[in-house]
């Protein structure tokens, strides 16, 4: 066996251990400066405790929601959120017109911004030219970063006249007998704020979809190919069934998005507290509520009534942001997205 | 890694017709796909365009000098406004850029693989989702009600809290990248951890961190809801700290649900500067993200 | 001046495999003693053991004893001072990309809070010096990035870094493997000059340098050292079969 102890020792040996060694000033100078152990641990120390101000923030919105809510909680209970009647005067408040007015101009922002979002991806995806590429995605950039109220301005004096000269009589006239496009038209309501709202959530559906279906590996696309497939099948059955859970985080994501906006839902939503079939009538949203209501709740029940309605924005969005990101990173890996 | 497998195809028969169909449908596909981006991408382009001319014809050089004048004079400004949101973004940008940075450099460096970053980074990943409404009434509770009145003080703190998960995720990622090289270099010279984090590798990814931070200001700088309750606005110049304070979105709101066309007018102007700081960040961005973070590093 | 290097009992661990097996040697100070062996032998981990770079791999495990001079640096709890003693040139080069040449070299004194800038100046010329890369950058100190220089130039450029701190060891984990052979012979021609004043431990898979420049050579198969001898007598009459085929080129 080659010897590890019984090495041969080679030519000739070191200075002697005791021998004199000039210390050169470098050299003296970092023999002294010392273990940096303190100084390390208490920078990871602090760190830390930043990263877990994240933390502390969650909690803080959590505690604060609470027991601001607390009046409310304990006079109505649960039926809170089945209630129809928001009553300030007399002290009755029910958060379900505000409830209805969220998930249905939600649901209707995702009905036209998912087909038309997940087409703009694969367009971008697999069809576009370089060239164009580059200026669609950074225009889709833009557009998710613009802020909620200069979209609000713009709906207000452009969207939703036009929508209300154009569009609107006839959606009365040919779909009028279905009985949710009825009634007067103001063009502020229910359905104004899902086309705001689906302009608005249509740029980050897009990018994110985009990055998952970027994420599929080319091997795929190739094995479909090579079995002589058209493109469209390459993308449907190489592409898109492998990101589809990705795609549903990405739709699941703007839902999360759009139940939150509040400017400019707030800004075309009509303000009215009351569920009607029409969905031309004005209506009214949780965020909406909140924003115009406020600064102006004149006692501590209706105040209370507000803030439990966010604190019931606030467990929704989570639970909701939360799935999304959990299917997305299934297929991206835990990369942080950009535009959110 | 999630096992992807692709299910085979039914058996592509050679007959034609069937072979036709297949060429059909792909064409359809890609009508319907370039269809939705015309339908999706010109309405967009047309609406920004709209945004930029209207902004436009309404700005003038008052409009950065003076205070709104009272209602139905013709004129005035929203010098306030600017004023506002720069103090408001400075409260903010103050409390939210070191403790983000510093949240980082925590997952980035001393958290690689525990469980704790990861819970960090998914919580500050649902917490960007949150409507920045109920940051609004979490700091009126804790801020205005205490206090008795609105004040920039707990609007900046409102924005603060909202820059922090963003910036601890744009400086995670930038920070990640600095290649594992650099950071033995700095090890191997002896250099102290603390040291070596603060002067080797975050300054090696500073730009993407500074851009990481320039995109959480400008989004928070077109914030509106967490400013309804705790600046709450002001009609006149202001620079206190602990007062009601002007804002440049907040006042858009008011402006654009007015019924005044000078004010209108102001709206319009004031969407446009917003607009042009969100371009000129993201288009910073990009550049930054296309040269690299790392010039020349091998 | 350099020291001694005494390695016993080294076991190296990553993870659950078992790097490094029961490694001891003697390293002679002012001497160049060379590495050798296939690739995986372990030769790098071993290296690394040196200046304790392995522990910073989050699974890299270490027991045994290494002696640098007169100190068990496992002993110490503090890694950084051992660090600081000891240099190291990594395979690719490495300098640091958003400073100048000059902030490059006088690095690992800036950082650990120096601050007289005559000895700097001082410190920055005689390591570039000592790299042979002076006249080549004399002119450009402070305007060009370390980054800026061709691969062989930043080679040295690290060499240099190294250099600055005044160490006793040199560490050099396959310096000249990533360039083209002009750099090669000018790293080497570097090694020779230094290895008077300091104890040199070079990692190369290419027996003809290990020939050219150490006295001594240790050879590695399969995280085992096989043989450590003198480098004439390794080369022309091996003691372990093993070594004579890995020399004669049978594997490896």
């Amino acid at each position: 066996m080659a010897g590890q102890a019984d090495v041969t020792q080679p030519t000739d040996s070191s200075a002697s251990p005791g021998a004199e060694q000039s210390l050169s000033p470098v050299r003296a100078y970092l023999l002294n400066c010392g273990s940096s152990s303190l100084a390390d641990r208490a920078f990871s120390a602090l760190m830390l405790v930043c990263a877990l101000s994240i933390f502390a923030i969650v909690i803080l919105i959590l505690v604060e929601l609470i027991s601001g809510s607390k009046l409310t909680i304990q006079k109505f209970g649960m039926s809170f959120f089945f209630g129809s009647a928001w009553d300030p005067v007399n002290g009755n408040f029910g958060a379900l017109p505000f409830i209805y007015g969220t998930v249905v101009s939600s649901i209707l922002a995702l009905i036209i911004a998912v087909p038309l979002a997940v087409g703009v991806a694969i367009f971008l995806t697999e069809m576009c030219p370089d060239w164009l590429r580059g200026f669609l995605a950074f225009f889709t950039e833009l557009l998710a970063a613009i802020p909620s109220v200069v979209y609000g301005l713009w709906a207000i004096f452009v969207m939703v006249p036009l929508l209300r000269q154009f569009f609107y009589p006839y959606l009365i006239k040919s779909l009028g007998w279905t009985g949710i496009f009825g009634g007067p038209n103001y063009g502020f309501g229910m359905f104004s704020a899902g086309v705001i709202l689906s302009i608005m959530v249509l740029p980050i559906i897009s990018s994110l979809t985009r990055e998952v279906m970027s994420a599929v590996p080319h091997a795929q696309r190739e094995a479909v190919l090579a079995l002589g497939a058209t493109r469209w099948e390459m993308i449907r059955m190489g592409v898109l069934r492998n990101a589809r859970i990705g795609i549903v985080g990405a739709v699941i994501l703007g839902l999360g998005r759009a139940l939150g906006e509040t400017m400019a839902v707030t800004m075309v939503i009509g303000n009215r507290p009351e569920i009607v079939r029409s969905l031309l009538a004005p209506a009214y949203s949780m965020a909406s509520v909140i924003a115009n209501e406020f600064s102006e709740a004149s006692d501590e029940l209706y105040l209370s009534a507000l803030i439990e309605i966010g604190l019931a924005l606030f467990i929704v969005t989570i639970i909701v942001n939360a799935l999304a990101r959990v299917l997305v990173w299934a297929v991206t890996r835990g990369a942080p997205v950009r535009g959110t | 890694m999630a096992s992807t497998t692709t299910a085979m195809p039914p058996p592509l028969r050679a007959r034609a017709s069937n072979r036709f169909l297949r060429v059909v449908v792909n064409h359809l596909a890609t009508a319907a796909a370039v269809g939705s981006t015309i339908l999706v991408m010109a309405p967009l382009i047309a609406i920004f365009m709209y945004l930029l001319f209207k902004g436009a014809s309404s700005l003038n050089l008052a409009f950065f000098t003076q205070v709104p004048k009272p209602v139905g004079e013709v004129g005035g400004g929203m010098a306030n406004s600017i004023l506002g949101s720069g103090i408001l973004l400075a409260i903010a940008s103050l409390m939210g850029v070191p403790i983000g940075i510093a949240g980082g450099i925590y997952i980035a460096e001393y958290g690689r693989n525990k469980r704790l970053a990861n819970m960090v980074r998914f919580t500050a990943d649902v917490l960007n989702g949150v409507p920045s409404i109920v940051m609004g009434i979490a700091i009126y509770t804790l801020i205005v009600v205490p206090q008795k009145h609105f004040s920039a003080l707990a609007g900046g703190v409102a924005l603060g809290i909202m820059m922090i998960p963003t910036i601890t995720r744009t400086t995670e990622e930038m920070l990640l990248m600095v290649p594992l090289n650099v950071r033995e270099a700095a090890l191997g010279l002896g250099v102290p951890n603390w040291r070596s984090v603060l002067s080797i590798t975050l300054r090696t990814a500073s730009p993407g961190v500074i851009t990481g931070c320039m995109l959480a200001f400008a989004r928070v700088a077109g914030e509106t809801a967490p400013l309804l309750f705790t600046a709450f606005g002001n009609q006149f110049w202001s620079t206190s700290v602990n007062q009601p304070i002007a804002a440049l979105p907040l006042q858009i709101f008011v402006y654009a649900l007015s019924p005044y066309d000078e004010w209108h007018r102001l709206a319009w102007a004031g969407a446009l500067v917003l607009i042009v700081l969100i371009v000129v960040s993201v288009a910073l961005v990009r550049y930054v993200a296309g040269r690299g973070v790392l010039k020349g590093a091998s | 001046m350099g020291v001694e290097i005494e390695v016993s009992d080294l076991n190296a661990w990553y993870g659950t495999n078992h790097t490094l097996q029961s490694i001891s040697l003697r390293i002679p100070a002012n001497h160049a003693t060379a590495l050798i062996g296939p690739s995986g032998c372990g030769k790098s981990t071993f290296v690394r053991c040196l200046n304790r770079m392995h522990e910073t791999n989050p699974i890299g495990r270490v027991t045994g004893t290494v002696r640098v001079g007169p100190t068990d640096i496992y002993a110490q709890a503090s890694p950084v001072e051992i660090r600081r003693r000891i240099g190291m040139v990594f395979q690719r080069p490495n300098p640091f990309p958003t400073m100048s040449i000059y902030d490059n070299v006088a690095s690992g004194l800036r950082l650990n809070g120096f601050r007289n800038r005559k000895v700097l100046d001082e410190v920055v010329e005689r390591s570039l010096q000592q790299a042979a890369l002076w006249d080549e950058v004399k002119n450009d100190l402070k305007k060009k990035s370390g980054a800026s220089l061709s691969g062989g130039q930043q080679q040295r450029l690290c060499i240099a870094r190294a250099l600055a701190v005044d160490p006793e060891v040199m560490l050099m984990d396959e310096p000249a493997s990533a360039l083209d052979p002009v750099s090669t012979a000018k790293i080497e021609d570097l090694i020779f000059q230094l290895k008077s004043q300091y104890t040199i431990v070079i990692v190369t898979h290419n027996m003809q340098q290990a020939a050219r420049v150490a006295e001594n050579t240790g050879f590695f198969l399969n995280g085992k050292l096989v043989e450590f001898d003198a480098t004439h007598k390794i080369f022309t009459n091996p003691t372990d079969k093993r070594t004579e085929d890995y020399i004669t080129g049978r594997f490896g």
